[in-house]
């Protein structure tokens, strides 16, 4: 082990500081018994049981799950298809331009895409609602969902699949028995990537949504307007959990099932 | 191989291939990887593809999976074009040379896979994987995953999974490469047993020319998109076509010179029955039992009377020490005379082919004396090569010094080099102990071959 000098303490320390102490001060004040956001009145859990209450912020969590489970769900259908296509198509006319107009939405700004879907819409007459910011939000997070499974697509051997149209299946199944199982993975953490980007959208969502379809984000901004309300903290704090079970259970799994495949790799090396 | 006497439908005319190449060329852009190639693979065989990288074989092969299309000229299976027909639409099936195993499907799923995309009732399929599993033997590994299995298991894996759906053609891409020297040959006669067992007709795609002699029934050596050479592996190696074929197959001397053909009047000594003396050198190649210095010895008197008269009788001493410091001068002379009269038994007729100013020509009997006046290359394989220190009685004869010497174990290889600056190699058995061998580095010595050892090719 590398033994710390004080200068890479300090760096540390002020990196991590830099990172986490907004976090850490908003989770103090969530558990904060003072009606003033500001002011340290003692423990208490009141703010969460007030929130639990709250109609209007339950409803706008529900929309926010459902929204972010249909956009991502489709995103990653479309977003995989697209990724193949991209990787495996071979050489075909105008490749490179499709390629560059899949990412384009990465870079684009959410303002400029969420006012040109906004036209879109309205242009089409379509009633704005949780339809349109399924759809927007489809949009935006199909390329990021492309990119995460191409570049796994990118590494993986070609062979597997010939090896399955060689032994008879036909081009679907192939790419339904052999290449979605292996690159499962990729499209998952595609998913989650697609799923974890529309449930903190409030741009192209504010664009895009109408009556009855007040997503979380844009319940927290317009809650904010009025004053920051310690039940906000309560909320921002129970989403910082959620996030942190999920990363470190996500990350224990993978590095489990790397250690256990390393060691039944050896194993077999070593029966030979 | 065994079956070569009744196994050759390549000689017969009436047999109907297999697989037909017909004019075929396959373009990749400018690149033109197949040149207008044609090529009969008839029932039973065990091909083989043999070339450097880049020369054309894996295209060949994949053209015969199915996944490359010929951009002119048709791929014949049993008489139907098959040039177009999908991969998964014919009846051969191939192992892949990084084997394409499926890493989430188990060794019995592995093996299952392309029997249940035919949708065979599950019993069938059961009896299949099973007798696939006997015959590879992996019975004990049906349940491992790919990762979970050593490298030559693997290997098992995917000739099972290949052979499972009995298809009329098997190829086989590099199949050994991954595996290491000891397995690689086990494998090899494991390959060929299981080939014979399934009656499958075999393809394989190699650069290794030792594997392809080994369990190949033909051999095609191809180079840049063409076929050089199509033939049962010891025409190969014994008689190839070409200076290409010659150099790419095993260790050759390429000697250059010009033909001039030789009387092919009445044999100076009729009685020659050319045998194809592989080793002209009696001294060296009668390696007789040695139990070192266990005889009773001649004295001084004895040996001098034997060195000096009676050996002419009775031939030389069987324990006489043949590794020696140079022997006592006096011998030298008493050798039997080594002019060129003494070199019996060149067959009349083939060519001779001059190659050096200093040197006499060298003799090829079995050269044509068609070639006259041309340049030609003799092509002679290291072994055909005989090696001794003092002069021995041979047509063809070559002085050198020794400059390096390959020691493999079983066999030596000795390189010489020519007063003109040309290496040549020699190989000797190593017969006897390295302890015994008489000719070490710096050594000036003779390199001798029959008429006949030879292959002359033109250029």
């Amino acid at each position: 082990m590398t033994r710390f000098s004080w200068f890479n303490v300090t760096s540390l320390t002020l990196g991590f500081a830099f990172l986490y102490l907004p976090m850490v001060i908003l989770v103090i004040y969530s558990f904060n018994a003072s009606q003033l956001v500001t002011v340290w009145a003692g423990f208490s859990t009141r703010w969460y049981g007030e929130l639990f209450r709250n109609e209007e912020f339950l409803d706008a969590a529900w929309v926010t799950v459902q929204v972010a489970f249909y956009s991502s769900t489709i995103a990653t259908v479309l977003g995989t298809m697209a990724a193949h296509v991209m990787v495996r198509g071979g050489r075909f006319r105008g490749r490179t331009l499709f390629s560059g107009m899949i990412y384009a939405p990465l870079v684009m700004p959410e303002v400029i895409t969420g006012l040109s879907l906004l036209l879109l819409f309205i242009g089409i007459g379509m009633d704005r609602g949780v339809v349109t910011v399924v759809l927007a939000h489809t949009t935006f997070s199909m390329c990021y969902v492309s990119v995460v499974v191409s570049s796994r697509l990118v590494a993986f051997d070609r062979s597997l699949e010939e090896a399955a149209l060689d032994l008879g299946a036909s081009p679907f199944d192939a790419f339904r028995l052999v290449t979605l199982p292996i690159i499962a993975p990729a499209v998952i953490s595609g998913w989650l990537l697609a799923f974890t980007l529309s449930l903190d959208d409030l741009v192209i969502a504010s664009f895009t949504t109408g009556p009855g379809a007040t997503t979380l984000p844009i319940k927290i901004f317009s809650a904010v307007r009025l004053g920051v309300s310690p039940e906000i903290n309560a909320l921002s704090t129970l989403l910082i959990g959620i996030v942190t079970v999920g990363v470190v259970t996500t990350s224990l799994v993978t590095k489990r099932a790397a250690v256990q495949r390393a060691r039944e790799e050896q194993a077999a090396q070593r029966a030979t | 191989m065994v079956n070569e006497k009744s196994f050759a439908p390549w000689d017969d005319p009436d047999a109907r291939p297999l697989i037909r190449f017909e004019r075929v060329t396959k373009r990749f852009g400018d690149f033109t990887a197949i040149d207008d190639l044609t090529l009969d693979i008839y029932e039973r065989e065990f091909f083989a593809l043999l070339g450097p990288s880049g020369c054309g074989k894996t295209t060949m092969m994949r053209m015969l999976a199915g996944f490359e299309e010929p951009s002119e000229g048709q791929i014949l299976l049993s008489g139907r074009d098959i040039a177009h027909v999908p991969p998964n639409k014919r009846a051969v099936n191939m192992m892949f040379q990084s084997y394409a195993l499926f890493p989430h499907l188990s060794v019995w799923d592995n093996i299952a896979f392309g029997l249940r995309r035919e949708g065979k009732p599950k019993e069938q399929i059961e009896a299949r994987v099973q007798e696939m599993l006997r015959l590879t033997r992996l019975e004990k590994f049906a349940r491992r995953k790919p990762h979970q299995i050593s490298g030559g298991q693997r290997q098992r894996v995917a000739l099972a999974r290949s052979l499972a759906k009995a298809p009329k053609l098997l190829l086989l891409d590099e199949p050994l490469g991954a595996l290491d020297r000891k397995l690689r040959e086990e494998t090899q006669f494991e390959l060929m047993d299981i080939q014979e067992k399934t009656g499958t007709t075999f393809v394989i795609v190699t650069h290794d020319q030792e594997e392809a002699m080994t369990v190949a029934s033909r051999v095609a050596v191809m180079d840049e998109g063409r076929i050089v050479q199509v033939a049962t592996p010891d025409v190969i190696y014994e008689a190839p076509t070409s200076v290409y074929v010659a150099d790419f197959i095993g260790d050759v001397n390429l000697i250059r010179g010009t033909a001039r053909a030789r009387d092919a009047g009445p044999a100076p000594e009729p009685d020659a029955a050319a045998p194809e003396a592989v080793d002209p050198v009696p001294g060296a190649a009668a390696p007789l039992p040695q139990p070192e210095g266990r005889r009773p010895q001649p004295n001084a008197m004895g040996k001098w009377l034997h060195d000096r008269v009676l050996y002419r009788i009775l031939g030389r001493r069987p324990d006489e020490p043949r590794q020696l410091p140079p022997p006592e001068p006096a011998r030298a002379p008493a050798q039997p005379a080594p002019a060129p009269a003494a070199t019996p038994e060149i067959p009349p007729g083939g060519i001779e082919i001059r190659w050096s100013e200093d040197t006499p020509p060298l003799i090829a009997a079995n050269g044509d004396p068609a070639l006259d006046g041309k340049p030609v290359v003799l092509a002679l394989r290291p072994e055909k090569l005989g090696i001794a220190r003092e002069r021995p009685a041979a047509a063809n004869l070559l002085q050198g010094k020794v400059i390096d010497i390959g020691y493999l174990g079983n066999i030596s290889t000795y390189h010489v080099e020519l007063p003109d600056g040309t290496m040549v190699k020699a190989q000797i058995t190593n017969t006897r102990r390295v302890s015994r061998r008489d000719i070490t580095w710096e050594d000036e010595v003779w390199l001798s071959f029959s008429p006949t050892a030879g292959v002359v090719l033109e250029e």
